[in-house]
């Protein structure tokens, strides 16, 4: 039952992936990559992880290709019928081809170690998975954490300089 | 006062340094003047207090060596910053700080409101320096730092109106002449301290150590040929045979410094450099005959060119290359004292004729201006009775050319008729004497004539000047005509030191102060010199009456045919075009030496520019350039500047080096 | 955990097909979705690998990601727009000044 709903989860997901980078219209690419998004979502969800899945819907699904989105919009870029969208499409898909060869012939000759970590499904429906990411993030993790704030603000400044002068 | 000989050359350092950095912010024309000539007169008086300690001494303690600092000691080689003072350099700093003062006075008024006063009075000083440190120098680098100096300033000064072409053209033909000169130089010098220092082990450039280890030279062989590539060095620097044509050219200098270095000083360092080595040079009968053939020659060749030009100074530097020529063959006959006398009256008269011309150029040249006319202010056919102007210039000037003549008892007669009586009367070159005895006999008949006729054509007969400016022609002033007075009454009286025994008034001063000089050179030549050398008294009298006798007849062949007949000239040069055109164009020397030179040089020059340069030097310069650009054209399709084949790349990369790792 | 291997190629052919299309596409914009996408295979695998190896370090590690995601979101939008002003066009074949 669960295979069978991995596969389908995984077709979906890989044929929205498959019309990002195939549909002309650049809106129809991004509602495909959101599909991608749920898709990786109910993965999350699979893999014990839902507060991983939770913020992959808040992010990725609705922050950033809202932002995507609108910018398409702001933009207000016509397709173009008769201009080509893409280009070289024989030599990338080549090379794409042979990242995946690499990565998969990578995956069958190396050997994934035993688990390492105290973390079990157990552990995870007693505490919660928020409250064990929580702790880490906060007690391990909590320089690291404070950073990507400083990087979030900094982004913050520049977009808004780079969208606001004619450069 | 010995221990003080550095500041003799210093002075002039001090002055040069004063005048060439700050000479342009002074200005004040009698300030920069004033310092240059002070200090190359401190010098003088310098010299004279050593001159005077010298005189004190007994002969055989008058030589000093002052050594200043050591400059270079590298394993076997020594050279010290040296001073060596003997009779031979005492004479020579008296000249050159005597001659010098004169004329760095006579400078203040000549060069009067000329642009670049400044920079004339510090090259005149950095002269006077390099001079004063070639005699003074004791080992033959110091005295090369002097040779180079004074050709550099030779230069600097006779490309002084440097907008002139002809003065830089001048210039480099007088430097490249003394670089030629200055090759046999250092040629002879590494040969003297290469057989000194691997057959004897004595590794010396030093004149001393060389004079005390002067009886190990063989005669001739390994002497000659270092003899004679310093005689190389000595014609280019002192205008001899074949290296004689700068110093003509050289008169696009102003007066003064032909006067000084020109006449005086510079060009007679070759004569001194033979002195300061005389005990070297001695040791070669093949060199000796050499400078005793070539001095003669010189001093016929120039004499004739003399009389056909109409330049008032190419007259004058013909005769100064035919004078020096004189010096040469007292050398070379082994009559070193004899050189150097003539060489000294030689600065005196000389030095009083380069001026005198200075001061009658300086008057026509004013005039001239005042008129607005463009003659030639130097052509003596626009002179002519100017006695009666400039009557102090007239006496001085006629005094020095009695004395160049040789009419008793005017100093030059004292020297040459030296020179000439050694010339018949030396025990070196047998039957060669009586050739080198008539061509100088010969060159001083011409010597009267040529000078005469400049004096009749300057100074007697009718004013040749357009007449509108001929009531602007006058005197020089006082700070000229000083220095003229002086160096006249040296030209006259100069000569009494060197008197010849047979005469007997007076004791010969000279030779017997340059004796410790010269003493070890007459024992050596002792060795080869024939018998027979002892001529008559009745015979020296003889042929002294006899040298006056013919410069009185080139005096009176001057007189017949530019006072008495002026048509004669005219006539002469009708009957004898060729010869004339001949004379007059310097027996096309200029253009001998074009032909087999210059011209040469040039195509070759052509050749490696246009052949070499062009074709295979730029073909490999530019070949290497159009194959890397032919290359760089194929590789910067890579570079095609968008972004996405910079992608397309880098992920290429990702997928090889993670395929070599996995694949591996 | 029985299926990793799956999740792992599902992201490695997810991975694969953002690679295709960074290189392949012309609008910026969805170059730079595609870029987001192979970031998001990179998450499954690091969330995929996490729950096998019982380790919480490689979610923490996805949430920086996102957070840097989130970032060049913002930036590189910003970038698009200032291009877009400058040139009227969002096209990578016009973003030529570096060409000769």
């Amino acid at each position: 039952m669960e295979t069978l709903f991995f596969v389908i989860i995984s077709l979906v997901a890989i044929i929205s992936a498959i019309l990002v980078i195939t549909c002309k219209n650049p809106i129809n690419s991004a509602l495909s990559l959101i599909m991608t998004f749920f898709c990786l979502a109910t993965y999350y969800v699979m893999l014990d992880a839902p507060f991983m899945a939770a913020i992959q819907v808040m992010v990725y699904a609705g922050a950033i290709m809202v932002l995507i989105v609108f910018t398409i919009m702001l933009l207000n870029i016509r397709v173009n019928a008769t201009q080509k969208h893409s280009h070289k499409v024989l030599l990338g898909s080549i090379l794409g081809i042979f990242i995946l060869i690499n990565t998969v012939v990578l995956l069958f000759k190396s050997q994934v170690s035993n688990p390492v970590g105290g973390l079990t499904g157990d552990l995870i429906k007693n505490l919660g998975h928020s409250e064990l990411i929580g702790r880490e993030m906060f007690t391990t993790f909590l320089l690291p954490f404070e950073i990507t704030s400083i990087l979030l603000l900094v982004a913050i400044i520049g977009s808004v300089i780079l969208a606001k002068k004619k450069i | 006062m010995f221990d003080n000989v550095w500041l003799i050359p210093l002075f002039p350092l001090i002055g040069f340094l004063i005048n060439g950095f700050f000479g342009k912010k002074i200005k004040n024309e009698a300030v920069i003047g004033g310092i240059g000539t002070l200090m190359i007169f401190m010098s003088f008086i310098v010299s004279c207090g050593i001159l005077m300690q010298m005189i004190g001494l007994p002969p055989e303690q008058r030589v000093f060596e002052k050594v200043l600092f050591p400059w270079i000691h590298c394993g076997n080689f020594k050279a010290d910053m040296a001073f060596l003072v003997d009779p031979l350099s005492a004479v020579m700093i008296m000249v050159v700080t005597g001659v010098g003062s004169l004329i760095h006075l006579y400078s203040i008024g000549y060069m009067h409101g000329e642009e670049g006063f400044y920079r004339f009075f510090a090259y005149l000083n950095l002269f006077c320096m390099a001079m004063l440190l070639l005699v003074l120098g004791n080992n033959m680098l110091v005295m090369f730092i002097g040779w180079e100096g004074v050709g550099l300033c030779s230069y600097l000064l006779i490309g002084y109106y440097f907008h002139k072409k002809s003065a830089g053209d001048a210039g480099k033909k007088a430097f490249v002449m003394n670089r030629v000169g200055d090759f046999g130089f250092l040629l002879g010098m590494f040969t003297l301290y290469w057989w000194f220092g691997s057959n004897h082990n004595i590794w010396t450039i030093n004149f001393t150590e060389i004079k005390a280890a002067s009886h190990l030279l063989p005669y001739g062989g390994v002497v000659t040929v270092a003899t004679l590539c310093f005689f190389v060095g000595a014609t280019g620097k002192s205008a001899q045979i074949p290296l004689f044509t700068w110093l003509p050219d050289a008169m696009e200098g102003p007066t003064p410094v032909s006067a000084l270095i020109h006449a005086a000083t510079m060009v007679t360092a070759g004569v001194y450099m033979i002195g300061r080595m005389s005990f070297v040079f001695i040791k070669s009968p093949d060199t000796m005959m050499v400078v005793a053939v070539v001095g003669a020659a010189t001093a016929i060749f120039a004499a004739t060119i003399g009389t056909a030009q109409n330049d008032i100074k190419r007259v004058l530097a013909y005769s100064t290359v035919s004078q020096l020529g004189f010096m040469f063959l007292a050398m070379g006959v082994g009559a070193f004292w004899a050189g150097i006398f003539h060489l000294m009256t030689h600065a005196f008269f000389k030095a009083c004729m380069f001026l005198g011309s200075g001061s009658v150029i300086h008057s026509m040249h004013h005039a001239l201006h005042h008129g607005h006319l463009h003659d030639d202010a130097q052509d003596m056919r626009n002179m002519g009775g100017l006695r009666k102007v400039m009557p102090i210039t007239f006496i001085t000037f006629f005094v020095s050319t009695l004395a160049i003549a040789g009419i008793f008892p005017f100093s030059g007669f004292f020297s040459k008729d030296e020179i000439l009586w050694k010339a018949f009367s030396n025990p070196y070159h047998g039957n060669l004497n009586i050739i080198l005895w008539g061509t100088g006999a010969i060159a001083a008949c011409f010597t009267a004539f040529y000078m005469f006729r400049l004096v009749f054509m300057t100074f007697f007969g009718e004013c040749r000047i357009n007449p509108k400016v001929k009531s602007h022609l006058h005197e020089s002033p006082l700070v000229i005509t000083i220095p003229l007075m002086v160096l006249g009454a040296l030209a006259t009286v100069g000569g009494f030191i060197g008197m010849p025994k047979v005469m007997g008034a007076l004791p010969n001063y000279l030779e017997h102060w340059l004796d410790p000089v010269f003493e070890l050179a007459n024992e050596f030549g002792t060795k080869y010199a024939h018998e027979g050398g002892h001529h008559s008294h009745a015979l020296e009298w003889g042929l002294m009456g006899l040298s006056i006798a013919i410069a009185v007849v080139g005096i009176m062949i001057a007189l017949t045919m530019y006072v008495k007949n002026t048509g004669a000239p005219a006539r002469f040069t009708a009957t004898f075009p060729a010869l004339h055109r001949a004379v007059y164009n310097k027996w096309y020397i200029d253009e001998l030496y074009d032909f087999l030179f210059v011209n040469p040089c040039k195509a070759f020059g052509q050749f490696l520019w246009k052949g070499f340069d062009v074709v295979v030097v730029d073909g490999i310069v530019n070949g290497v350039a159009n194959v890397v650009m032919g290359f760089s054209g194929i590789f910067r399709y890579m570079q095609s500047g968008y972004i996405y084949n910079y992608a397309f790349s880098m992920v290429l990369g990702v997928v090889v080096i993670l395929g070599y790792y996995i694949f591996k | 955990m029985e299926n990793l291997n799956g999740y792992l190629i599902v992201s490695a052919i997810l991975f694969a097909i953002g690679t295709i299309g960074v290189l392949t596409r012309k609008n910026a914009i969805v170059i730079f979705m595609c870029i987001e996408l192979m970031l998001n295979a990179v998450n499954l695998t690091f969330i995929s690998l996490s729950r096998h190896l019982g380790h919480l370090d490689g979610q923490i590690f996805v949430i920086f990601i996102m957070t840097v995601a989130a970032a060049e979101a913002a930036v590189g939008l910003a970038l698009m727009i200032a291009f877009y002003n400058n040139k009227e066009s969002i096209d990578v074949e016009d973003v030529n000044l570096m060409k000769w």
